[in-house]
């Protein structure tokens, strides 16, 4: 971190007056029965036949064995593995690429920088309605494919099962490559440009200072993107609900859209609540290997 | 309006100039001139196409009904009409809408940063037992999928009695955001040399005391980041609002924007002006703390 030029030295003081366990436990029991006791609830609503109203009935694990030959559920699933591939990935390369193009200080870059990161400002909702007049049928895509002539490949983007998901990462991709650059740029400054410098003397051409000095170096940046852009994926919910609430046909359905619509809509509670765990399980992966980071850091310093 | 990040002045090292420039370096200065005209070329055309889709909506923002329908949004504008602005406000509910969003993200935003601190400060600056286990609960519940709360907080609101209040959300948002915030705060009260302290405990200040006059001050940075940032996140977030709350007059403004692109599905210009009209908060507090916001991107995740 940047943000301080203070050192690092730091003894702490004796042992703790009560009114800092106070300043510590507060919030700490706030997060606790606000987060982690419901987060238990989740887990054990899971097992349950309930819609809310009537008594729950205790279902054991039928919850899961219905998702397993549930046709929704397959399709949720595999739209968001492709999410994380297409929206993960794409959101990776081409952040990466801009915080390449622009990591350095020159005239203009402050423009560019803003004009890629200034979509991370608005809410989802506001991006999919940005989007939304783009993909409209006389929108601004299918104006244009037929000013070249392309007029066989208008459609509408939204409402066509083949495009609507796609139409809908596109938009989403807008709003978080200029995230994914910015974290990008943070961890190129941090590179010691003595390294960099060596290499050019020593001859290096741009790709093998980028392949051989600049990746290796991003590695734990790296590390950081992937897991925020898989959390992010897993948590998507907004953007596709504003543009699409899922449909047509299931065909822009997430898990995390499925999981609200059977909760809030269908009204079956458990049933819900088994989608939500596996939402939790693909994400667990991320939650460790974020902690074992910190944890090590912590034993760092 | 620009943005530079922070540490950026890193200086290129100087190449001696020779008075007559050889004739390789001549054609090296023109190859780096071309290379200069490809970036920048390259970089405008980006940037016109990252900020085109926000231009076409504030240019439909300000169309009529008849101009969008005959025309198509694609067209060039024919008719210029705030009444649209008009439109969204008064009948569409913005007004109420802003409103209720700045009554949820204001005091989240300031009781989350007071708490988190808090938390940050007790364990940054003191032995408090368990302190690492502690502090990694907090983090992993701010990783954990929204969607497992969503059911049993719903729940638990309906339980105690503030479903469908704006005062639920504002439980809801703080304790779900404070294991992000006290992560990064945590990490950047360690840095405060505890000679600070010492020297205040000497001089006979409390924990308190060291906490509000000594540590805050110093935290302000962050404190910043933070509140620029997650001022956007809180004000932009659908999924809590349309989860806890029922009554439309009470909704935030992601939720009514959505729901008048239901009521005035055939008036893009309606639609956009409502779409505008949410962005212009987040924008507004973007400009700013522009510097604090763009730092904070990266807080917690660069260390």
């Amino acid at each position: 971190m940047t943000t301080t030029a203070l050192p690092r030295g730091r003894r702490r003081v004796g042992f703790p007056p009560p009114v800092v366990f106070v300043l510590v436990l507060v919030p700490f029991l706030i997060e606790a029965v606000g987060v982690f006791w419901p987060a238990i609830q989740g887990i054990s609503l899971s097992f349950l036949r309930w819609n809310g109203i009537a008594p729950a009935e205790s279902a054991g694990v039928q919850n899961y064995i219905d998702l397993a030959s549930d046709p929704v559920f397959g399709t949720a699933l595999r739209n968001t593995v492709i999410w994380i591939v297409l929206f993960g990935g794409i959101s990776f390369l081409a952040g990466l690429g801009v915080a390449l193009l622009f990591q350095s200080e020159r005239r203009g870059v402050g423009i560019y920088r803003t004009a890629l990161f200034l979509p991370i400002v608005f809410s989802l909702v506001v991006t999919s309605l940005i989007w939304s007049a783009f993909f409209q049928p006389s929108g601004v895509l299918n104006t244009a494919l037929e000013g070249f002539g392309l007029g066989d490949l208008t459609r509408v983007w939204l409402g066509d099962s083949d495009t609507a998901l796609y139409a809908v990462i596109v938009a989403a991709l807008w709003r978080e490559i200029g995230y994914v650059m910015v974290l990008f740029i943070a961890g190129l400054k941090g590179i010691d440009p003595a390294i960099m410098e060596a290499a050019r003397v020593d001859g290096a051409t741009a790709w093998q200072r980028f392949r051989h000095i600049t990746f290796p170096q991003l590695r734990s940046v790296n590390l950081v993107v992937l897991s925020v852009l898989v959390i992010d994926s897993l948590r998507s919910f907004d953007i596709v609900w504003a543009m699409t609430r899922g449909g047509p046909y299931h065909s822009t359905e997430l898990l995390s859209t499925y999981m609200f619509s059977t909760a809030f809509e269908s009204r079956s509670l458990g049933y819900a609540s088994a989608i939500a765990v596996v939402i939790f399980v693909l994400a667990l992966a991320v939650i460790i290997s974020y902690l074992v980071r910190a944890l090590s850091e912590e034993k760092e310093s | 309006m620009t943005v530079s990040f922070a540490p950026s002045s890193r200086i290129e090292p100087a190449v001696a100039a020779p008075v007559a420039a050889p004739e390789p370096m001549r054609r090296r200065s023109r190859r780096k001139a071309a290379r200069t005209v490809g970036f920048h070329t390259a970089s405008i055309l980006i940037s016109l196409a990252w900020f085109a889709p926000i231009l076409l909506v504030v240019v439909t923002s300000f169309r009529t009904f008849d101009d969008v329908s005959t025309n198509g949004i694609a067209s060039l504008p024919h008719s210029f009409s705030i009444d649209t602005y008009v439109q969204a406000w008064n009948q569409g509910g913005m007004f109420q809408a802003t409103v209720n969003s700045l009554i949820v993200t204001i005091p989240t935003v300031i009781l989350t940063l007071l708490l988190a601190s808090a938390v940050a400060f007790g364990l940054s600056r003191f032995r408090i037992p368990f302190r690492r286990t502690i502090l990694l609960i907090m983090l992993a519940g701010n990783l954990l999928p929204v969607q497992m709360l969503l059911i049993p907080v719903t729940r638990i609101t309906q339980q105690i009695g503030i479903y469908d209040t704006l005062g639920a959300l504002i439980v809801v948002q703080t304790a779900f955001g404070l294991g992000f915030y006290t992560f990064v705060l945590y990490g950047f009260m360690r840095t405060v040399p505890g000679e600070l302290q010492e020297a205040a405990t000497l001089d006979g200040a409390g924990p308190l005391r060291i906490f509000v006059q000594v540590i805050l001050p110093l935290t302000r940075p962050a404190l910043a980041a933070l509140g620029a940032l997650s001022f956007t996140w809180i004000f932009n977030d659908l999924l809590w609002s349309i989860t806890l709350l029922q009554t439309s007059s009470r909704l935030p403004i992601t939720a009514a924007v959505l729901s008048l692109q239901g009521q005035y599905v055939s008036s893009w210009s309606v639609i956009a002006a409502a779409t505008v009209i949410a962005a212009i908060p987040s924008t507004i507090v973007f400009l700013l703390f522009q510097r604090s916001f763009v730092g904070g991107l990266s807080l917690g995740a660069m260390k």
